[in-house]
């Protein structure tokens, strides 16, 4: 914020940044997998289900109504503490019947340096998943991309529309369904592209 | 420390200055004809507007900072405005969202412009052969110098440059009224 | 022309404030973004923010192509400081095909992605100098960033999108030149970033147009998903290379910079120091890498022939390696089934990579957390109730690269 009263120019050493020593992080490793696993099933019982442990990250899965309640109970709970959203993103299975779509949340605590994987399944049918947005506000764009890529409706999204593709497009490009090259073109020879 | 052939084909008589237009001169003047002063003076202060949207742009960068300097060639001032400059460059990958914005600015140009397309994805989509990007700027604008390269070095964005400078220098004064012109923005739907 | 009506939109005539449109195309080539500001006089009441002019549809094309040739589409993410964005990938890919990278992998390494470090930042800091006037910085420091191209031609020949390094190492060793290029560099360069600095941070003019533009606040930062120098100049010291070290980064010795507003001039210093960091760390890996002599001083890959092309020569000459090598290209090779996230510390802040492979040749999905596109969500908070002006500088100062968010 510009304001009238600014600081003088002969500026105090307090303008220049602090450097803190790398080395010297305490990162504390008590948050373990167990305990998060545990936390969640004492909490949710057995609607978080398929915990998996894949390349040192732990991956869990819950209906997609309860996204918000899990991601609200991770983000408040004090030795839980997951309130940074690494990623939002989606993957699609067409081969799973009423489980197409997947939203992927990555969520990190900073303070203990721990990092989950937490999947909500969807089908390609009616694709609707609560919104993160007010909970994280770096979901608001990450789930703007998953619509514009997959189609997924997040209900309660205050801007939901498309965002890296054209506003006219009228399907969902990411869909393993639809091809990458764009079909319209007349002058690339098929069998010399092997398309 | 890294040795580089310049004369590759080992010619003797390399003209490196330009030397001007032919014509006639004598004591204390020099005649030659319209086009050809007008297209000295053209190619020598060419303004660009470098219209640049991703990797190329940085590239274009080094070519304009002190190493590879391009203002050598008559280009100092990158005029950002489309309405002040004679030359379009447009480097990097051309969107289908941005075609149209490119499209706008090139109508915004003043009669003579040129258009230059560098690196690979302006000239023919180069390696994103997608559906959200537009394979070459001459599927809606007319191009007059194509480089290609991924990104192409300075030097190359320079011959391109000096390809260019040929062009205009080269170039007949009638040509922007004439019929083939005409034909040439019917095709691309300009007016 | 007669044809075309003027039509006012609904309300505009009421209308208090100003549209103006900050367009795609911007002088000083920052890159294609657009923010629409609604002006109330010189200060801005809101900003709608359109991306996408540039989007090139990566995670698409990556379902298409094996895992060595995804590395080019990794280079044009974050393209001013593309070794960090192809090292990033080979080390997901390293960690999917549970590779391990020999020690003098991992140094030569570091030092490549601090030089892409350096160079990105000597980009951003020198675009902010030229937003608020002074073209001089940029032109004067781009010399150093042609050095620091110089030393990538040495290496994989190439200078911008450099396509660097492979599965497992690297695909040539280092050669003499590029190490004298890199201790020509390494001698000349901090006193430049010294002249640098003083033209700019006690320069009364850049530090009233800087302090006080677009801060953020440390929590808010979070809650965005912020990562990098411009959650750094917020007041939160997170780092991937501290958090999550990755390529023997444990064994190197640096600060990390925090500034305490998150104000441009905060973000400038953050970088400025982070650039002097980097040149410590460069000096280190480079003496760790001295130390290797003889028959270790020639290691430059991991020996992981399932992953890592053979040697030409190799190839011509010998059975086992021309099988290696078909099999390679042709995707005979198992991959195993997994997903993975990994994330390297990029100039920008965090660059993830979440690979799902199903045991294909190419991955069944793959996705970039592209740190740009996470923090230009911010722009409207940060430049809420401030000039015009401001907002150009905002928009440099953040370091937002057009390929990365779009991606």
């Amino acid at each position: 914020m510009v304001s009238a009263t600014k600081n003088s120019w002969k500026a105090t050493e307090s303008n220049n940044p602090e450097t803190r020593p790398a080395k010297s992080q305490s990162i504390k490793m008590s948050l373990t997998y167990d305990h998060i696993k545990s936390k969640l099933t004492e909490k949710f019982s057995d609607q978080v289900t398929n915990f998996e442990e894949l390349y040192g990250m732990l991956s869990f899965e819950a209906p997609k109504e309860m996204n918000l309640k899990v991601m609200q109970f991770l983000f408040d709970e004090p030795d839980l503490n997951f309130r940074f959203l690494t990623d939002l993103t989606s993957v699609h299975y067409p081969d799973n019947a009423g489980r197409e779509l997947a939203v992927v949340y990555h969520l990190h605590n900073l303070v203990d340096n721990v990092r989950v994987r937490f999947k909500v399944f969807t089908d390609i049918n009616s694709p609707d998943v609560f919104t993160a947005a007010n909970l994280f506000s770096a979901a608001n764009w990450m789930e703007r991309e998953t619509y514009d890529f997959y189609g997924i409706n997040f209900i309660g999204h205050p801007n939901l529309k498309r965002i890296l593709n054209v506003d006219e497009m009228d399907y969902f490009p990411m869909r393993k369904e639809f091809p990458l090259e764009d079909q319209t073109r007349i002058d690339k020879d098929d069998d010399m592209f092997g398309r | 420390m890294r040795p580089v052939q310049y004369n590759l084909t080992g010619e003797r008589n390399i003209k490196l200055l330009e030397e001007g237009p032919e014509g006639y001169s004598g004591e204390g003047f020099f005649a030659t004809t319209l086009d050809k002063v007008v297209g000295l003076a053209r190619k020598n202060s060419i303004w660009p507007l470098p219209f640049a949207t991703s990797c190329c742009g940085i590239e274009f960068m080094a070519t304009m900072a002190a190493n590879y300097d391009m203002s050598r060639f008559g280009s100092e001032r990158m005029a950002f405005s489309p309405r002040q400059c004679d030359l379009m460059m447009v480097m990097g990958t051309i969107a289908k969202k941005m075609g149209p914005i490119v499209k706008q600015v090139y109508l915004q140009m003043a009669e003579p412009r040129w258009v230059l397309a560098m690196g690979a994805c302006a000239s023919s989509g180069g390696i994103f052969d997608t559906y959200s990007v537009l394979q070459g700027i001459d599927q809606i604008i007319p191009v007059d110098v194509y480089i290609p390269g991924c990104p192409p070095r300075p030097e190359a964005v320079i011959d391109g440059f000096m390809r260019v400078q040929d062009l205009v220098g080269k170039e007949s004064l009638r040509r922007r009224n004439g019929e083939r012109y005409k034909e040439l923005m019917e095709s691309y739907g300009i007016q | 022309m007669s044809e075309h009506h003027i039509k006012l939109p609904e309300g505009s005539i009421e209308k208090q404030t100003t549209t103006l449109n900050l367009g795609p195309t911007h002088p000083a080539t920052h890159g294609v973004f657009q923010n629409i500001l609604e002006l109330d006089g010189e200060r801005i009441v809101s900003a709608e923010q359109t991306v996408g002019y540039i989007h090139r549809a990566f995670e698409k094309i990556a379902e298409r192509r094996p895992l060595y040739q995804i590395t080019p589409l990794t280079d044009r993410l974050n393209y001013c400081s593309a070794p960090i964005n192809n090292m990033g990938w080979h080390i997901t890919c390293e960690k999917l095909l549970n590779v391990k990278t020999p020690k003098r992998v991992d140094y030569l390494r570091i030092i490549i992605m601090e030089l892409a470090r350096i160079s990105d930042h000597l980009i951003c800091n020198s675009i902010v100098g030229v937003d608020t006037g002074a073209f001089t910085g940029f032109v004067y420091v781009m010399q150093y960033r042609e050095l620091i191209y110089e030393i990538y031609e040495e290496i994989c020949g190439s200078r911008l999108t450099t396509n660097i390094g492979r599965i497992g190492g690297f695909e040539r060793n280092f050669t003499n030149a590029a190490f004298q290029k890199l201790e020509k560099f390494l001698n000349e360069y901090p006193a430049v970033l010294k002249e640098f600095e003083n033209l700019f941070t006690r320069n009364r003019i850049f530090m009233e147009r800087t302090m006080g533009v677009g801060p953020i606040s440390a929590e808010r930062a979070i809650n965005f998903g912020f990562t990098g120098p411009n959650l750094r100049a917020a007041g939160v010291d997170y780092d991937v290379r501290v958090h999550s070290p990755y390529s023997s980064y444990e064994d190197m010795d640096f600060e990390i910079p925090v500034g305490s507003t998150g104000d441009c001039y905060d973000r400038f210093l953050v970088r400025n120091q982070e650039m002097y960091q980097s040149i410590s760390i460069i000096r280190q890996a480079y003496q760790k890498v001295q130390e290797f002599k003889g028959a270790e001083a020639e290691i430059f890959h991991a020996d992981v022939p399932e992953y890592y092309l053979p040697e030409k020569k190799d190839v011509y000459t010998k059975m086992e390696a021309l099988i290696w090598h078909f099999k390679i290209v042709m995707g005979e090779i198992d991959m195993p089934k997994g997903e993975v996230y990994n994330s390297v510390e990029g100039a920008n802040g965090e660059l993830g990579f979440y690979l799902i492979s199903d045991g294909g040749r190419a991955p069944y999905r793959l996705h970039f957390r592209r740190p740009c596109f996470i923090y230009y969500q911010a722009y409207e908070e940060m430049s809420r109730g401030s000039m015009l002006s401001d907002a150009i500088i905002l928009m440099s100062s953040l370091n937002l690269i057009a390929g990365e968010m779009d991606g």
